[in-house]
């Protein structure tokens, strides 16, 4: 039998928005029986992190497509960019994003990436940013492996590679 | 034997059943042996907890939905149906391709 195919996702970003198509396009991808890596590095390692994972937020400035109808507003307008920075703006639109993709049975990071890692993904961590920000194996879930750069592309040869 | 009951039924390009009267557990006994599956007691569960669900929700359960339902970890499911376990499951289960991403 021919080689099977790898998908490999390097998450480079940390909030609650930039975590969510790794790990839904991974946890297809071992649905359609083909192998998955993560590659978490930079802001992105907020999302193995133990202390973050839960806590990832979603800043509304910057992101063109908030609409009030989102908040359950009968007018459905843009919101303007500057309303994002008042006080609590993140935390409104972080709930309203956990609550919608509640809805939708998308579970918590935390049970998500185990769930991944069940199924046979791979987790790993850029140890350069690892090094850079201090942390060590501890701050990582469970099962997070930290490998360099070099590690990380002679891990995914052959493999198709999507950057977040 | 197996491939004489296979051919007694149609199956769309991806290999789901076209009629889903046509099932018999006979008949998952045999997709799963062209599956390269061997059914057991615990096969078994998941596609009895699966056809269930179908017939309730009219939709084949994504695997969260079977993992959280059967109390099946997600290891174990991808052991019992290697490379995809929900869609594997349809296939054997008679039910139509699973449309959920999660």
């Amino acid at each position: 039998m021919s080689e099977n195919r790898h998908m490999a996702f390097i998450c480079s970003k940390g909030n609650l928005d930039m975590a969510y198509p790794a790990l839904i396009m991974g946890w297809a991808a071992l649905g359609n029986g083909v192998d998955v890596t993560i590659f978490f590095t930079f802001w992105g390692l907020d999302i193995i992190r133990k202390k973050t994972m839960d806590r990832l937020k979603l800043p509304p400035v910057g992101i063109a497509g908030m609409r009030t109808g989102m908040m359950g507003l009968p007018v459905d307008i843009g919101i303007p960019q500057i309303m994002g920075v008042l006080p609590g703006m993140t935390e409104v639109a972080t709930a309203l994003m956990r609550k919608k993709m509640e809805e939708l049975e998308v579970p918590p990071i935390s049970e998500f990436l185990q769930m991944l890692q069940d199924a046979g993904a791979k987790l790993y961590a850029c140890k350069m940013t690892v090094d850079m920000m201090g942390l060590t194996q501890d701050d990582f879930m469970d099962g997070v492996e930290i490998v360099t750069a070099g590690d990380f592309i002679d891990k995914t040869e052959g493999a198709q590679i999507i950057f977040i | 034997m197996s491939d004489d009951i296979l051919s007694t039924v149609a199956f769309d390009a991806e290999g789901y059943l076209v009629n889903p009267d046509d099932w018999t557990p006979e008949l998952a006994e045999a997709i799963a042996a062209r599956e390269g599956i061997q059914l057991t007691e615990k096969h078994w569960q998941v596609i009895n907890f699966c056809r269930q669900k179908a017939a309730e929700t009219g939709k084949s359960p994504t695997l969260r939905q079977i993992s959280v339902g059967t109390g099946i970890s997600t290891k174990e499911l991808f052991q019992l149906f290697p490379k995809g376990p929900a869609k594997r499951v349809a296939k054997i289960a008679g039910l139509k391709k699973p449309e959920g991403c999660i």
